[in-house]
C-alpha cells in the first residue's frame, strides 16, 4: 500500500478529487479538483505548489564525495561550486541511461543528489574504497516544488533572509514559520521556480504557511497532471514516460543514452574517468542512431482527420505518455521514430509532442507524420520538428527585474 | 505625405487584426486610433494607481481559433485563463454554481431539482449541436440573398446543403432558438427559477431587450459559440485583461510590419470621385492610401466618417435605423481585500464568475426599469475577481473587481446631468452587490463607473453599444449592417468596414477584422 508523504494531512484535505496514484511507493495526487486545467495554468500564470517528496534524495558527505559523483554522473562535478545546483544524467557502463536528477554542493564535501529511482546501491558500489558516508534521507525529508511567475514574491514574504537574488540552479538555507528548510531554484516546470526540502516533522507547518498567503499571490496545490503538461511544454524528458532506465529493464530496445535522449550537453567527456565514458565517446565519435526533438502537430490535419467522423476539433485534455508512431510520409510506410510524451499547450496554443526520430529526419522544419487514432481509425497527421524547449520564458532564469510578459517564447522551425 | 497601401480608422480589436492580416500579406498598413493607446473597448487602464481595469470587455471566448493560429497571437502575447464556475448567489440566502465537470454540477443541481439535473446534460447536448450547427456561418462572407453573386450564390448553396444536413429534429429546435424569448425557451427544459436564470442571462448581454422578449434565445446562443482550446462554450481570461488580447494583436501586426499611431484622431475619410483615397486627420493633415477601413460601428463609418452625398439615401436610411441603444454599464472596483458572500459554500467559488440574477422575473424586473429610459433598482451584474487569478491585476492580497451591469439607459435625465447619473447608477450597483456581499462597502478603495453614455465618450461607442449595434435577428448576418453591404465593401469604392458592426458580430471575436482583410485582399487592393 502506498505510503504517504509528510504532507499527506494537508494534501488530502485539499484533495476533493480523490484522484491519487502511486509514485515511489508514495500516494500523489493526480489533480487536486476534478479538473486539472487550472492546475496547469497556475504554474504559468500564478504559482502551483507540487508536493514531491517521492523524489529519491541522498546525502554524501566526506573527503571523497565529489571524487564518487564525479565517477558516477556525466557533468564535471569539480565545476560545481558550493551553493550550486546541476541538473546532471548517469549511466552505465555502455552509456546507456541509468537516471537523471540534480545534484546540490551544499558544502565543499557535501551533497545532496535527487533521482528518480532508487540509487543508493549504484553510489555504494562505485564508492569502494572512497572516504564517503552515503545516505538515503528520502523518508525523512518533505520535498515541496513551488512554481510559477509569483513564486519569487510568495517566498520572499515569507522568509527570514532574503531570496530575492537567489540565482537560477542556487541553493541556499532559510526558515520560514520558524522551520528550517533548503531553497533550490529548481523545478520540472521550465518557470521561475523552487525547489523547498524540509525536515519530515515539520512539512506541515511548511506547507500552512504557504496556503494561508497562497491565495494573495495566486498560488493553488497542482496534482501530477498539471506538471506532465508544463514539463513537456519546457522539453524535459522524464523516466518511464520518456525513457526507461537501463537498471530497470532487461531489454536493448528499452535502452537509451544521453546523446539520444538531447541529454548530451551533460556529458563531460574531457573530465577523469567516469561510468560509460568510453561508450558515449565512442557514440559521439559515430553520431547517436536517435535525436531527441520537438514536433508541432498541424491542428488542420487533426481537424480534418475528426471531420471524417463528422465531428469537430478535439484536442486531448490531459497529457500522454503513449509511444506513437512518427512517419516520413502520410501513407504511413516509413516509420523514422516514435512520439513519447505529448499535449496540448493551452499557453502556446499549439499541439506539441516529444519524439525519438533517425537523424535525418530530425532537422529544424522537417516534416514528419504522427499516428493518431481517432475512434478506433488509424490516421497520419502532419507534424513539424521543432526546437524545444517548447516554452522558454526569460523568467526561468531572470531575475526579479526580469519582465514577466507576454513570455510566450519558445521553439521554433 | 505618404502612402499607404491601406490605412485602418480606429485600432479596437478588430481594426488591429485586419490590419495585421494585410500586413502579413504584404500591404503598407496604417492604423490611426483616436485614444491614447490601442484596443477600442478591449483596453487595461490603471485608473487608480497600482490596480489594473479591464475597463469594459472583460471576458474571451469567441475569439476565433483561426486567428489565433494564423496571427500566432500566443507568441504575442496571449494568455487566456479558462473560467470554471459560475456562483449565483439567490435571495433566500441560498445559491447556485455550476461547475466544469458533469458530477460536482450534478450535485448541485439535484439539490435544487431533480429533474433539472437530468435535463441538463440534454441541454448541454442540444445547445452544444446547435453551436455546430450555425458554426460555419459565423466564418462565411455574407451573401446578399437578393444579389447573391456567383461566389454568394455557392455560400448560400452550402448553407443550404448544411441546414438540410442537420434533419428535422435540430432545424426545428434551431427555428425555435431563432424565434423565441429565452425565457420561454428555457421553459422548456427547466423548473427551477434560479437554474434557469443563471442559464438565460447570456441571452439579455449587450441587448436592450428582457428575458421574455423574442429573440432573446438566439442572443443565447451566439454566447454558446465560443470556443477555447477546441471545447466549445469556455469562457476565459486573458491575462492582464483584455487589453492584453489588443495588444497581442497589436503586437502580430507590428511584426508584419504594420505601424499603428495612437493620439491620432480620423477627422473624416477622404473622398474623391466616389472613391476613398485616404484620410484627413483631426489636425488637417492628409494620409493618403489606396485603401480605408473603418473598424468603427457603421454610425460612425457611414455618418461622421464620410459625407452624406457620398452614400445612397436608402443605405443612409437603413443605417439611420440600424439599432445600438447601449444597454449595460460597467462598473469597475479596487478592493482592499476579498469581498464575502456568506452564501458561497464552497470558497474556491470566488475564482469564478459570479451572477447577481437570481431569478427570470428579476431580470424582466431589471429591464421594465430600464425600458423607459432609466437604469435597473436591482441590476442584473456578471462579475469577476480577475485578481484572484491573475497576478498582475493589483498588488498582493488586494484585489479589482468587474461588474458588468444591465440594464443602464444612455440618457437617464431623471437623474439629473451625466455625472449625476453615473453616481447614482454606481450607487444603485454597489447597494445591490452589498445585499449579497454585505462586506462590501468597507472594502472599497476606487470605483470606476461606466454608462453607456460614458462608454460612446471613452470609447466611441455610438449610444454605449457593446457590439457596435444590437445582436438581433434583424441586425445579423446578411443585414449586419445593412442589406447588400454585409460583405465589409461599402457603396464608396476603395471603403471597407471591419468592426464588429459586420459580420459575425460583437465579443471580442476577430472575426469582421478578420473576414474583411480577406475580402480586401481578394478584390486585390
Amino acid at each position: 500500500m502506498p505510503l504517504p508523504t509528510p504532507f499527506h494531512s494537508r494534501t488530502a484535505a485539499c484533495c476533493t478529487s480523490q484522484s491519487w496514484q502511486e509514485w515511489s511507493g508514495y500516494l500523489a495526487a493526480n489533480s487536486y479538483q476534478m479538473e486539472h486545467i487550472q492546475e496547469y495554468i497556475a504554474v504559468r500564470t500564478g504559482s502551483a505548489l507540487f508536493d514531491v517528496s517521492p523524489l529519491y534524495k541522498y546525502h554524501l558527505r566526506g573527503r571523497d564525495a565529489a571524487r564518487l559523483l564525479d565517477r558516477v554522473v556525466t557533468r564535471d562535478v569539480s565545476k560545481c561550486r558550493t551553493g550550486q545546483v546541476i541538473y546532471t544524467a548517469w549511466c552505465d557502463d555502455d552509456g546507456k541511461i541509468i537516471d537523471d536528477g540534480t545534484l546540490a554542493r551544499v558544502g565543499e564535501d557535501f551533497f545532496r543528489l535527487t533521482a528518480a529511482i532508487p540509487t543508493l546501491d549504484w553510489l555504494q558500489q562505485n564508492a569502494l574504497a572512497m572516504q564517503v558516508e552515503i545516505e538515503d534521507v528520502s523518508p525523512d525529508y518533505g520535498a515541496l516544488a513551488l512554481q510559477g511567475p509569483t513564486s519569487r514574491a510568495l517566498l520572499q514574504s515569507l522568509v527570514e533572509g532574503d531570496i530575492s537574488d537567489l540565482g537560477y540552479f542556487r541553493i541556499v538555507d532559510e526558515k520560514i514559520a520558524g522551520v528550517p528548510l533548503r531553497i533550490s531554484r529548481t523545478g520540472f516546470t521550465g518557470d521561475l521556480g523552487y525547489e523547498l526540502f524540509v525536515e519530515a516533522e515539520h512539512a506541515e507547518t511548511l506547507w500552512d504557511a504557504l496556503l494561508e498567503h497562497g491565495l494573495d499571490y495566486q498560488m493553488r496545490p497542482a496534482g501530477l497532471q498539471a506538471l506532465d503538461m508544463a514539463r513537456i511544454e519546457a522539453g524535459l524528458v522524464q523516466l518511464d514516460a520518456d525513457f526507461t532506465s537501463t537498471r530497470q529493464t532487461i531489454f536493448d530496445a528499452q535502452r537509451n543514452t544521453p546523446y539520444e535522449l538531447g541529454l548530451g550537453w551533460t556529458v563531460k567527456l574531457g573530465k577523469d574517468f567516469f561510468v560509460g565514458q568510453e561508450a558515449l565517446r565512442a557514440e559521439k565519435a559515430r553520431g547517436p542512431a536517435l535525436q531527441t526533438v520537438g514536433i508541432v502537430i498541424d491542428l488542420a490535419g487533426v481537424e480534418s482527420a475528426y471531420s471524417k467522423f463528422g465531428m469537430p476539433l478535439h484536442l486531448p485534455y490531459t497529457s500522454w505518455n503513449e509511444a506513437t508512431p512518427i512517419y516520413s510520409d502520410g501513407d504511413r510506410r516509413n516509420q523514422v521514430g516514435k512520439a513519447t510524451s505529448g499535449t496540448w499547450s493551452p499557453i502556446l496554443k499549439q499541439y506539441v509532442a516529444m519524439t525519438r526520430l533517425k537523424p535525418q529526419n530530425a532537422a529544424l522544419g522537417s516534416r514528419v507524420y504522427i499516428e493518431q487514432s481517432i475512434e478506433g481509425k488509424r490516421f497520419a497527421v502532419p507534424a513539424q520538428v521543432v526546437a524545444m524547449p517548447f516554452f522558454d520564458p526569460p523568467r526561468k532564469r531572470g531575475d526579479a527585474n526580469t519582465p514577466n510578459t507576454p513570455g510566450n517564447s519558445g521553439g521554433s522551425a | 505625405m505618404q502612402n499607404y497601401d491601406a490605412i485602418v480608422v480606429g485600432g479596437g480589436h478588430n481594426g488591429l487584426t485586419c490590419a495585421a492580416y494585410l500586413a502579413k500579406a504584404g500591404r503598407k498598413t496604417l492604423v490611426l486610433e483616436r485614444r491614447h493607446q490601442v484596443g477600442g473597448a478591449a483596453v487595461t487602464e490603471e485608473i487608480h494607481p497600482d490596480f489594473r481595469y479591464t475597463m469594459c470587455s472583460y471576458v474571451v471566448s469567441l475569439l476565433r481559433p483561426e486567428v489565433i493560429q494564423e496571427l500566432e497571437l500566443a507568441k504575442h502575447g496571449l494568455h487566456l485563463i479558462p473560467y470554471e464556475t459560475s456562483f449565483c448567489p439567490m435571495e433566500n440566502g441560498d445559491s447556485f454554481a455550476s461547475y466544469p465537470d458533469a458530477a460536482s454540477s450534478r450535485e448541485e443541481l439535484l439539490r435544487h431539482s431533480k429533474h433539472d439535473a437530468e435535463a441538463m446534460p440534454r441541454f448541454s447536448n442540444m445547445m452544444y449541436d446547435m453551436a455546430f450547427a450555425v458554426k460555419p456561418i459565423l466564418g462565411a462572407v455574407p451573401p446578399d440573398p437578393a444579389y447573391p453573386g456567383l461566389r454568394g450564390l455557392r455560400t448560400l448553396k452550402d448553407l443550404g446543403k448544411h441546414i438540410q444536413g442537420l434533419g428535422t429534429d435540430r432545424f426545428h429546435q434551431l427555428s425555435k432558438i431563432m424565434t423565441m424569448s429565452v425565457s420561454d425557451f428555457l421553459d422548456e427544459w427547466f423548473e427551477s427559477p434560479i437554474i434557469k436564470a443563471l442559464m438565460g442571462l447570456n441571452g439579455i448581454i449587450g441587448t436592450k431587450l428582457g428575458p421574455k422578449s423574442p429573440g432573446t434565445a438566439y442572443v443565447l446562443l451566439h454566447h454558446y459559440m465560443g470556443e477555447l482550446d477546441g471545447a466549445f462554450t469556455a469562457w476565459g481570461w486573458q491575462r492582464g485583461g483584455t487589453g492584453g488580447v489588443s495588444d497581442a494583436i497589436a503586437s502580430a501586426a507590428r511584426s508584419h510590419g504594420a505601424e499603428i499611431r495612437v493620439n491620432s484622431p480620423v477627422a473624416q475619410v477622404l473622398v474623391e470621385n466616389g472613391k476613398a483615397v485616404g484620410v484627413v486627420m483631426e489636425n488637417g493633415d492628409e494620409i493618403r492610401a489606396k485603401t480605408v477601413v473603418s473598424g468603427a460601428d457603421p454610425r460612425v463609418t457611414f455618418r461622421k466618417l464620410v459625407e452624406e452625398k457620398e452614400l445612397p439615401d436608402d443605405f443612409v436610411a437603413a443605417i439611420d435605423r440600424f439599432k445600438f441603444r447601449g444597454s449595460s454599464g460597467k462598473v469597475n472596483l479596487s478592493l482592499d481585500t476579498l469581498p464575502e458572500f456568506p452564501s458561497m459554500r464552497d470558497p474556491g467559488l470566488i475564482r469564478g464568475m459570479t451572477e447577481i440574477c437570481p431569478s427570470m422575473d428579476y431580470l424582466e424586473r431589471a429591464y421594465d426599469d430600464a425600458n423607459y429610459g432609466g437604469f435597473s433598482k436591482r441590476p442584473y451584474m456578471d462579475i469577476v475577481i480577475p485578481s484572484t487569478i491573475d497576478p498582475t491585476m493589483a498588488p498582493p492580497g488586494k484585489h479589482v473587481m468587474s461588474i458588468f451591469v444591465q440594464y443602464a439607459g444612455y440618457d437617464m435625465p431623471e437623474y439629473g446631468d451625466h455625472n449625476q447619473q453615473r453616481e447614482a447608477f454606481g450607487n444603485a450597483v454597489v447597494d445591490t452587490l452589498s445585499e449579497f456581499a454585505p462586506n462590501l462597502k468597507d472594502i472599497i478603495l476606487h470605483r470606476q463607473v461606466l454608462t453607456p453614455w460614458d462608454l460612446e465618450q471613452e470609447i466611441g461607442l455610438s449610444e454605449g453599444n457593446i457590439f457596435l449595434g444590437e445582436l438581433t435577428l434583424d441586425q445579423l448576418f446578411f443585414f449586419r449592417p445593412a442589406p447588400g453591404w454585409a460583405d465589409y465593401r461599402t457603396p464608396i469604392r476603395n471603403y471597407y468596414q471591419c468592426g464588429s458592426g459586420t459580420h459575425p458580430g460583437g465579443g471580442i471575436t476577430a472575426g469582421p477584422g478578420r473576414l474583411a482583410a480577406l475580402e480586401i485582399l481578394r478584390a486585390g487592393k
